[in-house]
C-alpha cells in the first residue's frame, strides 16, 4: 500500500535503523523516580526566557510557578515537584551552555499547590483556554519547544481550516510518542478536540507513520463517531517535520519563509495535544514529559515519564547505567539531536529522548572529497544542493549559500546521512547559516 | 564519569555507505564484462586489463607522491579508472599504450585537477581519446573474437562501426552483411574493445549498479533512448543508408558508455532534470558523430563534450526549493467560524 508522503528523504523501513524502534516500542511507559534534586532551567523554549520569581530557601509546591513568563513568545516556568529551592544560579543545559535556572531540593512528598485546582476555565472560551495553556506552560512537545499558545493565535488575515495532528515521530529509536499514542489515547482525543474548538476549525487529521500499526488501530477506535481523520503516512524521515507533515496529508507546499498558517493550517504534536488536555481538565501544568532513553549504550531502553528538571544521570541510572564505554550522548533524535557534554543537564520538554552510544556504533570515517553522487541532491526534502551550499560555505561566500536558499535549511541531517564521502554538510550549512546572520547583523 | 565523549553535531549516524565501497561496486559491476573480454580474446585481453590496472594505481601513488598529498589508493578510484581504460582499448594493444593510457588518465585527467571529485571530464575517456589521435593505428587495431579452447589464431578484422562507416564512405550504402548478427553484437561476439563488445555482460553490470544504487536510471534510460529515436528516425528515412536503432544500441561503446562512462558522478550533473539532459545530450551526439563524423564511433566524443557542459547544464537545472511552488490556486476553503481574538 502506498501512504501519503513527501518528495526526498529516507525511507528507513528496510534499514537497520527502523530496528532502532524495537527496542523501545513496546515497553510501556514507566515512571522515573523523582531526584533529590531538580535543576529547572528558564529557557525551556525557543520564545523569550522566563524571570526567576522564587529565591534560595524559598518553599515551593508541584505546579507552583517559579519563573515568570517573558513576552508574548513565551511560558511561566512550573516547579515540577515539592522542595525547597537550594539555589538560582547558571546551570550545565542540554543546548551546550549554562543557564539560568532554578536548582530545587525534593522534600519527597510532592504536593500539589491547591491554587492548581482552581486554574481549570470555567467558560470554555477560544480565549480562556489559551490563557490556560499558556498559565499552564505548554509548549510543543515534538522537539521545537515553541508555545503552544502562540500557535493557537492566528491573525484575522489568516485564519485556520486545518488542524493536523502529528503523530509521525519519525526519528529512529525514538517511541515516546508511539507509546503516548497508545496508553494516552483518550487524552490525546481530548486535547485535539479542545484544540479544535480554540481554533473553530472543522478539519482535523492525525498523521501517523504506518510502523506504529497499534497506534493508528487504537486511535481509529477512539475517534469513532468524532469528526477526526486518521491518515497512515510512509516511513520516512523526516516525515514529522512540520512543513512535510503539511505537504503530504494536504499536497500543499508551505511558503518560503512562511508558516502552515498561511496556508490555513496548524500543526501539533501528540503529546502537546495531551498536555493541552492535562492543563485544562485538571489545571495540570507542564510538569513532565515521556522520553525514550535508547541507544546501543544504554543497558536497559525504555520509555520513561520523567519531571522536568530531572538530570539525565538519573534516567541513565534508571536505565540499569551505561552498557560499555560511552562515546556519544545525544539528547534528541540520532539525526538532530544535540551532542551532551555530561549527564549532568536536565530534561526539559525539548528531551525527546537521551540515547548513548559506544565508538563502535559511531560512524568512523574522516570526510573526503565530493565525488558529485548526487544523493543530498536527490534526499533534501527541501529540494536544496547541500553539496554546493557546503561548498559556498567552506569558500567563506555566504552570499552565494544564501542566493541557494541556504536559510530554508532545517537541518534533517539527510545529506550528512546519506553523503559516501562523509562530509560534514549539516555542519558547513550552520555556518553559512552564522556568517548570514553575522553579515545581517553588521549591516 | 571520566570518559572521552564524542562531541561532533548532528546528524550523528551515518548510512554507512563509502566512496571506497561504491568504487568498489563499479568494479564487481565491470566483472561480467571483463571475464566476456578474457574469454573472447584471451590472454592478451588480460594483459590489457593488468597493464591499464597496475598502471593506473602506479600513477596515482605517484602523483600523491609528488604532490605531498595522504596516498588516495583505498578510495578504490584509481582501480576503477585503470578498469575502465582497460575496457576502452583494442584487446591487441601493448603494454607501453597502456600504461601510457594510464598515466595520462591519472595524471591528465584527474590529478591535474586535483584529484578525486574535481576533474572535469572522465579521466578514462581523456586517455582513450588521447591515444586514438596519437596512435590511431594500435588503437584501431581490432582482432577478431577466438574463443578460449576454439584453437582460432587472432586475425585482424574490423568493427561493425567501422565496416559501417567504410561501406558508407565507398559505396553510400550499408555493407550488406552489418545486419546480420544481432544476437552475436548482443553477447559481445564481435571484434571491439575489450568491455564493448558484450552488451549482455555490460546490461548484467548496469543492473547490479542500478540496484545497488550506485547509478540511477536517469542518464543510462535517457541517453540509450535518445539514440534509439535520433537513430530510428534516420533510419526511416533512408534504411539503405543509416542502420537501424538495435545495431547501434548493441555496437561500438555505447551500452559501456551508456551506463558505465556517462553515469560518472564526479563528471555529470548532479540533479535529476540535469542527468536527463546530460543523456539527450550524450545521445544526440553520438549519433551525430558515429553517421556524419569522420570516426566510426562517437560516445568517447559525445560524453566528453557532454562533461564539458556540465557545469552549465549544474546551473541551470537547480531544483526548485521547497516553499515556491504555487499550491494550485485558491486551495483555502473559508472557515466557518473564525475565532476570537
Amino acid at each position: 500500500m502506498l501512504y501519503k508522503s513527501f518528495t526526498g528523504g529516507i525511507a528507513l523501513a528496510d534499514r537497520k535503523l527502523a530496528e532502532s524502534k524495537l527496542t523501545t516500542r513496546g515497553k510501556a511507559i514507566e515512571v522515573c523516580p523523582i531526584p533529590e534534586q531538580l535543576i529547572i532551567p528558564m529557557v525551556q523554549h525557543i520564545g523569550t526566557p522566563a524571570q526567576p520569581i522564587v529565591g534560595v530557601g524559598d518553599l515551593v509546591l508541584k505546579g507552583q510557578i517559579i519563573g515568570q513568563a517573558g513576552d508574548f513568545i513565551s511560558v511561566p516556568i512550573h516547579a515540577s515537584t515539592s522542595g525547597r529551592v537550594t539555589a538560582v544560579e547558571p546551570r550545565w543545559h542540554s543546548s551546550g551552555k549554562e543557564l539560568l535556572a532554578v536548582v530545587i531540593e525534593a522534600d519527597g512528598a510532592d504536593r500539589w499547590d491547591p491554587a492548581v485546582e482552581e486554574l481549570k476555565p470555567e467558560l470554555w472560551t477560544p480565549d480562556s483556554l489559551r490563557q490556560r495553556i499558556r498559565a499552564a506552560g505548554i509548549v510543543g512537545l515534538g522537539g521545537a519547544c515553541f508555545p503552544t499558545h502562540v500557535k493557537l493565535t492566528s491573525p484575522a488575515d489568516k485564519p485556520i481550516t486545518t488542524l493536523l495532528i502529528n503523530g509521525s515521530e519519525c526519528e529512529p529509536f525514538l517511541s515516546a510518542d508511539h507509546r503516548v499514542l497508545l496508553e494516552q489515547t483518550e487524552r490525546v482525543v481530548d486535547g485535539i478536540e479542545i484544540l479544535r474548538q480554540i481554533l473553530a476549525v472543522k478539519r482535523v487529521i492525525v498523521g501517523i507513520e504506518a510502523n506504529k500499526e497499534d497506534a493508528i488501530a487504537r486511535m481509529q477506535q477512539c475517534v469513532a463517531g468524532r469528526d477526526i481523520e486518521v491518515q497512515a503516512l510512509a516511513v520516512k524521515y523526516p516525515q514529522g517535520a512540520e512543513q512535510l507533515l503539511v505537504a503530504a496529508l494536504l499536497g500543499l507546499q508551505v511558503p518560503n519563509c512562511g508558516l502552515p498558517m498561511d496556508l490555513g493550517v496548524v500543526v501539533h504534536n501528540v503529546a502537546t495535544a495531551a498536555a493541552v488536555s492535562a492543563a485544562v481538565r485538571y489545571g495540570h501544568p507542564l510538569i513532565e514529559r515521556v522520553v525514550t532513553v535508547s541507544g546501543p549504550g544504554i543497558t536497559c531502553a525504555k520509555n520513561l515519564l520523567v519531571r522536568i528538571g530531572t538530570p539525565l544521570q538519573k534516567l541513565v541510572d534508571f536505565c540499569a547505567g551505561p552498557r560499555g564505554e560511552i562515546a556519544k550522548i545525544i539528547t534528541g533524535g540520532v539525526m538532530t539531536g544535540q551532542s551532551q557534554i555530561s549527564l549532568a543537564a536536565p530534561v526539559i520538554p525539548g528531551t525527546l529522548a537521551l540515547l548513548l552510544f559506544g565508538a563502535a556504533d559511531l560512524p568512523q570515517q574522516e570526510a573526503g572529497p565530493c565525488i558529485r553522487c548526487g544523493r543530498c541532491a536527490a534526499v533534501c526534502p527541501l529540494h536544496l544542493l547541500p553539496t554546493a551550499i557546503a561548498d559556498c560555505a567552506s569558500l567563506g561566500r555566504f552570499d552565494d549559500a544564501q542566493a541557494q536558499h541556504v536559510m530554508n535549511c532545517m537541518e534533517c541531517g539527510c545529506c550528512s546521512f546519506l553523503c559516501p564521502a562523509y562530509r560534514p554538510l549539516v555542519q558547513s550549512i550552520r555556518y553559512a547559516k552564522a556568517g548570514i546572520l553575522a553579515q545581517q547583523g553588521r549591516a | 564519569m571520566a570518559m572521552q565523549l564524542n562531541m561532533s553535531s548532528s546528524p550523528h549516524l551515518h548510512s554507512g555507505d563509502t566512496t571506497a565501497r561504491i568504487m568498489r561496486r563499479v568494479i564487481v559491476a565491470l566483472l561480467p564484462a571483463c571475464g566476456v573480454a578474457i574469454y573472447l580474446f584471451g590472454l592478451p585481453a588480460l594483459a590489457v586489463i593488468v597493464w591499464c590496472l597496475l598502471g593506473s594505481l602506479a600513477a596515482e601513488a605517484l602523483c600523491c607522491y609528488l604532490s605531498e598529498r595522504p596516498l588516495t589508493l583505498a578510495d578504490n578510484s584509481a582501480a576503477v579508472t585503470g578498469l575502465l581504460l582497460a575496457m576502452n582499448l583494442p584487446p591487441s594493444a601493448p603494454w607501453w599504450l597502456c600504461l601510457f593510457g594510464a598515466i595520462i588518465a591519472i595524471g591528465l585527467g584527474k590529478q591535474v585537477f586535483g584529484g578525486l571529485g574535481h576533474n572535469p571530464f572522465n579521466p578514462a575517456l581523456v586517455a582513450r581519446v588521447v591515444l586514438l589521435i596519437s596512435f590511431p593505428l594500435q588503437m584501431t587495431n581490432w582482432t577478431a573474437p577466438a574463443p578460449l579452447g576454439s584453437a582460432i589464431d587472432a586475425v585482424s578484422a574490423a568493427t561493425p562501426l567501422g565496416e559501417m562507416k567504410t561501406a558508407i564512405m565507398l559505396t553510400g550504402q550499408l555493407p550488406a552483411t552489418s545486419q546480420a548478427s544481432l544476437s552475436n553484437y548482443f553477447i559481445g561476439n564481435m571484434p571491439g574493445s575489450l568491455g564493448e563488445v558484450s552488451a549482455l555482460a555490460l546490461l548484467v553490470g548496469g543492473i547490479y549498479l542500478l540496484l545497488n544504487r550506485v547509478i540511477t536510471w536517469e542518464i543510462p534510460v535517457s541517453y540509450l533512448g535518445t539514440v534509439v529515436i535520433c537513430s530510428g528516425v534516420m533510419w526511416l528515412s533512408n534504411a539503405q543508408r543509416y542502420p537501424d536503432p538495435l545495431f547501434h544500441l548493441l555496437t561500438g561503446g555505447l551500452m559501456l558508455g551508456a551506463l558505465f562512462m556517462a553515469t560518472d558522478m564526479v563528471t555529470t550533473p548532479i540533479t535529476r532534470k540535469g542527468m536527463l539532459i546530460f543523456g539527450c545530450g550524450c545521445g544526440v551526439l553520438t549519433v551525430v558523430i558515429r553517421l556524419f563524423g569522420g570516426y566510426p564511433e562517437g560516445v568517447s566524443f559525445a560524453i566528453l563534450l557532454m562533461n564539458a557542459a556540465t557545469p552549465l547544464i549544474d546551473r541551470y537545472s537547480r531544483p526548485q526549493v521547497f516553499g515556491y511552488a504555487d499550491n494550485h490556486g485558491s486551495h483555502r476553503e473559508q472557515p466557518t467560524k473564525r475565532p476570537e481574538l
